[in-house]
């Protein structure tokens, strides 16, 4: 019997809900407002988690078998943590300037950060559900945060009860997998699975778990709630909410499809193939008619989950390593367009309006340069980085043989293009609107450099690639 | 005389299949109450909390046909995790009636979707 699990390989968690606590305490005894000092200290948490994540154990099994830990969870949780990290500095500015700096908002984003990393190394339906639980509380009071906005409380009231409900859908069919399966660890549901006829009970409990994390990564058909969500929330919320936790999610998804209900892909590819269609036809189509930039990068972000699920539906190394590339380069992609977004500012009111980018490239030709880079990058022109993420993608889906959704990917991606190359012409074409207040700092190194990183990216891919395959390499060894 | 009890306990002997009923129709019920109720927020809490009651009824009773104590220790932290969730949902709730003045389902409804 042993009496101490041992906490080596769940140290970067451990660290950061200690340093949350403390934080917590220093917040709450320090008489003036700590929120940029806490913000600071929670980014250097976070490069510290990240830093153990990766010098820490790369192969160990913990906690009864409830915490796993592997390059995949590695490769994860470091992405989540630099997406994390960098929304947690737009967060700070956007609570300065709109005067509701509180000490608690960068520690709401560390909570929901440790539960993104302890769903990403779950191997248990139990822990599986206590990290996102973790995560999706504290992101139903960030949706909530600007108490006193009608909108951002509506949000958070819609955010709060469509949340719940995926709960439900994914506790429920993970209590059919429990009984049907007679474990919850994906080590042994993965061998029931394996041996036995599988019963018309744990296809009905995947079903259910699918539909859960569905929701949760806001794929068509449950993706109602993301577009008034990222509306109402405080903008660099929806930043927030648009990149760490649908890295997370979705790594989730992967590793639960190809972990302990590997044996079972003929029933769940088609359940994916088909949200993954649904998500990149209407990702593309519903986004052509926002005249809000917030919706528009919501239905955007709706499409991008299509594209990655592709990688999922494939379910092999190369898939998992095209998912991963995927979304490393979706994260930068988003987090410059958020610090764009985030500077439409006239005079100290923000707009959010696509009409007010008009004439922008006269007003502030830097930032409609970033801007446009970013667009291009998003509607996968080449050489942009985003071309790389969906090329990577698609060969994986026509070398496993799916020609058919390939094809799709590329119709939808071309008619995506056209709301993305729209903002650019509204930038440089149209007649100047009110010109924006200069971005500070933060903003501008942040959009600055991730529009560079779009564009050398082809250059340098050959490290982040070769990581990614690692990754998805131990994903499917352990 | 054991003929006759055989047959009344085959008759009323509560087996998995009842309670996976109860508890799929607990659950039907939950997500019913959510899409199809048009009065107030309370009443989706309390479809929410159905629903997470349902999954508890099932989780017990596997953990009881199986003979495994993990479904019995799931339904704990389901349970934790509900209050929890019930905590947050009636703080938004209020932070929304103090800016709404209403929590009528009808008047969410600031933004089209």
């Amino acid at each position: 019997m042993t009496a101490v699990p041992l906490l080596g390989p769940a140290v970067p968690e451990i660290f950061m809900a200690v340093s949350a606590l403390a934080l917590l305490m220093l917040g709450a005894f320090r008489a003036k407002d700590s929120t940029t000092l806490v913000t600071w200290l929670a980014v250097a948490v976070m490069a510290v988690a990240g830093g153990l994540a990766i010098h820490g154990t790369h192969n160990a099994i913990t906690f009864n078998n409830l915490f796993v830990v592997n390059g995949f969870t590695v490769f994860a949780k470091v992405m989540t943590l630099v997406g994390a990290a960098l929304t947690l500095l737009l967060i700070n500015v956007w609570a300065h300037q709109e005067k509701a700096a509180r000490f608690e908002l960068p520690l709401i984003v560390l909570f929901a950060t440790i539960g993104m990393m302890m769903m990403i190394s779950a191997n248990d339906l139990i822990s599986l559900y206590l990290g996102i639980e973790l995560q999706s509380l504290s992101l139903y009071v960030l949706a909530a945060y600007h108490r006193d906005s009608q909108r951002a409380t509506e949000a958070g009231v819609k955010y709060f009860v469509l949340g719940a409900l995926a709960s439900g859908l994914l506790l429920y069919g993970s209590s059919l997998v429990y009984g049907f399966s007679g474990t919850t660890s994906f080590d042994g549901i993965a061998a029931a699975v394996k041996s036995g006829p599988n019963t018309i009970g744990i296809i009905v409990g995947v079903v259910f778990v699918i539909a859960g994390l569905a929701f949760k990564v806001s794929a068509v058909p449950f993706h109602m709630w993301t577009p008034d969500v990222f509306e109402g929330s405080p903008t660099p919320v929806t930043a927030f909410f648009s990149i760490a936790p649908k890295i997370a999610g979705l790594c989730l998804f992967l590793r639960v499809l190809v972990g302990p209900f590997a044996s079972m892909i003929e029933q769940w590819q088609q359940v994916i193939i088909l949200i993954s269609v649904l998500s990149m036809v209407w990702g593309s189509i519903a986004a052509i008619a926002q005249t809000s930039i917030k919706r528009l990068m919501a239905y955007s972000s709706i499409g991008h989950v299509g594209y990655v699920l592709i990688g999922l539906v494939v379910g092999n190394e190369e898939g998992a390593r095209g998912l991963l590339f995927y979304l490393l380069i979706y994260l930068f992609m988003n987090v410059g367009t958020f610090a764009v977004i985030l500077s439409m500012r006239v005079k100290g009111k923000y707009v959010e309006q696509i009409a007010d980018l008009s004439g922008l490239s006269k007003n502030n030709p830097l930032m409609a340069a970033s801007l446009a880079t970013l667009m291009f990058s998003m509607a996968g022109i080449p050489p942009l980085a985003g071309f790389l993420g969906k090329f990577y993608v698609f060969v994986a889906a026509v070398n496993a043989g799916f020609v058919a959704l390939a094809v799709v990917g590329l119709l939808a991606s071309v008619v995506g293009a056209f709301y993305y190359l729209r903002l650019i012409k509204i930038m440089y074409f149209d007649e100047p609107a009110a010109a924006f207040d200069p971005p500070g700092w933060t903003s501008g190194i942040i959009m600055g450099g991730s529009s560079i990183l779009m564009l050398v990216f082809f250059i340098i891919p050959a490290p982040l690639v070769d990581s990614a395959e690692a990754a998805a390499r131990a994903l499917f060894l352990g | 005389m054991s003929e006759h009890a055989e047959a009344a306990s085959g008759f009323l002997t509560i087996g998995l299949s009842h309670y996976l009923t109860l508890s799929a129709i607990l659950f039907t019920l939950g997500i019913f109450g959510i899409f199809l109720n048009r009065k107030n927020l309370i009443v989706i809490m309390m479809s929410i909390e159905l629903i997470l009651l349902a999954v508890n009824i099932n989780l017990v009773a596997f953990s009881s046909f199986l003979g495994d104590l993990v479904g019995q220790v799931f339904t704990m932290l389901v349970l934790t995790v509900a209050a929890a969730e019930a905590a947050i949902g009636l703080a938004i709730v209020v932070v929304f009636y103090r800016n709404r003045r209403s929590i009528e389902v009808e008047d969410i409804n600031q933004m089209k979707g």
